[in-house]
């Protein structure tokens, strides 16, 4: 088992990535300041929350945009709730993704939209796996007996 | 001996799970007593509830609401609030995801005390103490004749209401 020295530079080197790399914004660093001892998996919390929304939201966007007419102010009311819960978690290329589906939405673009949606599940898929990367460096941090260091 | 004064209770209102999580963490960071509710219908059902025959006394001392929600929008709700005579003096507070300075205005206007773009911050959440000093407090004489006003709205009343805020908003505009 690695040392926990070794465990927490690793925790930090993939958290500065992660934020370098535009995946999570500073909205992540709120959510890890309102977990404490009385609150231990708030951050885990929120995000399983997150995920569970997500899946179902592009399951709805899927069936919405395979509608025979497409009704785009349905479309339109489901990406504004992703975005939401993605920025609400700091997952800013989730966010980003929403923006830019609202405009196809507006502009009624078909295939503007199924593009979104596909880019939308990437960016989905890509963040969940780091994010429960994340989480089992964390996990392991703290198995091995160490503190996760707080990210400023 | 003194009065043990029972915490600041705080009316919160989001159709997203995700964010009444986040804003019942935010509020209770500051130790203020939560209820947390998924629509401005139930917000005003809890609100109507203050029955001191049925309940024990449940002083709600501030609401804080999304804007964009199916059904009553936050802006509905707000404006039910103002209009009733005993739930006027309750200070509310709007959160939105959409910087829109035309709605905000229209918040401000109506009489919200702030307006909060999302997500929210522990720093917005500290501009609430104001709001919420002892002084916002009714004394329990006043809280007696509030009590007995029955002026709250009805669900048909809500209902009517709604749809002629829906003809107000220009076509197109969404949340």
């Amino acid at each position: 088992m690695a040392a926990v020295p070794q465990l927490q530079r690793q925790f930090i080197e993939y958290t500065t990535s992660l934020y370098n790399e535009g995946y999570l914004d500073d909205q992540f660093t709120q959510l890890q300041k309102l977990q404490d001892e009385s609150n231990p998996d708030f951050v885990v919390e929120v995000v399983s929350l997150f995920f569970e929304d997500s899946e179902k939201l592009l399951n709805n966007l899927a069936t919405a945009l395979q509608q025979n007419i497409v009704d785009y102010k349905q479309v339109d009311s489901h990406v504004h709730q992703f975005k939401g819960s993605s920025s609400s978690i700091g997952a800013q290329r989730v966010t980003s993704v929403c923006v830019l589906f609202r405009n196809c939405c507006e502009e009624k673009n078909l295939d503007g939209c199924l593009r979104c949606l596909q880019q939308l599940k990437h960016e989905y898929i890509n963040v969940r796996s780091k994010l429960e990367a994340l989480f089992r460096l964390e996990q392991q941090i703290l198995q091995a007996g160490g503190s996760i260091p707080m990210m400023e | 001996m003194g009065v043990i004064a029972s915490p600041l209770h705080v009316l919160a209102v989001d159709d997203s799970n995700l964010d009444r999580k986040l804003i019942e963490r935010l509020l209770k960071t500051f130790s203020y007593h939560v209820t947390a509710v998924d629509s401005g219908s139930k917000a005003l059902e809890f609100l109507g509830l203050q029955d001191v025959e049925k309940f024990p006394e449940v002083e709600v001392n501030l609401i804080i609401t999304d804007y964009c929600m199916p059904g009553m929008t936050g802006f509905e709700l707000l404006r039910k609030v103002k209009e009733s005579t005993s739930l006027k003096d309750i200070p509310v507070v709007i959160m939105s995801s959409e910087n829109v300075p035309a709605r905000i205005n229209r918040c401000l206007e109506e009489g919200a005390e702030e307006f909060f773009l999302k997500p929210v911050r522990l720093a917005d959440v500290g501009k609430l103490k104001p709001y919420l000093s002892k002084n916002n407090r009714k004394t329990a004489e006043e809280e007696e004749c509030v009590l007995n006003d029955k002026s709250i709205a009805t669900h048909d009343e809500v209902d009517t209401f709604a749809k002629e805020e829906r003809q107000v908003l220009p076509e197109g505009q969404s949340c």
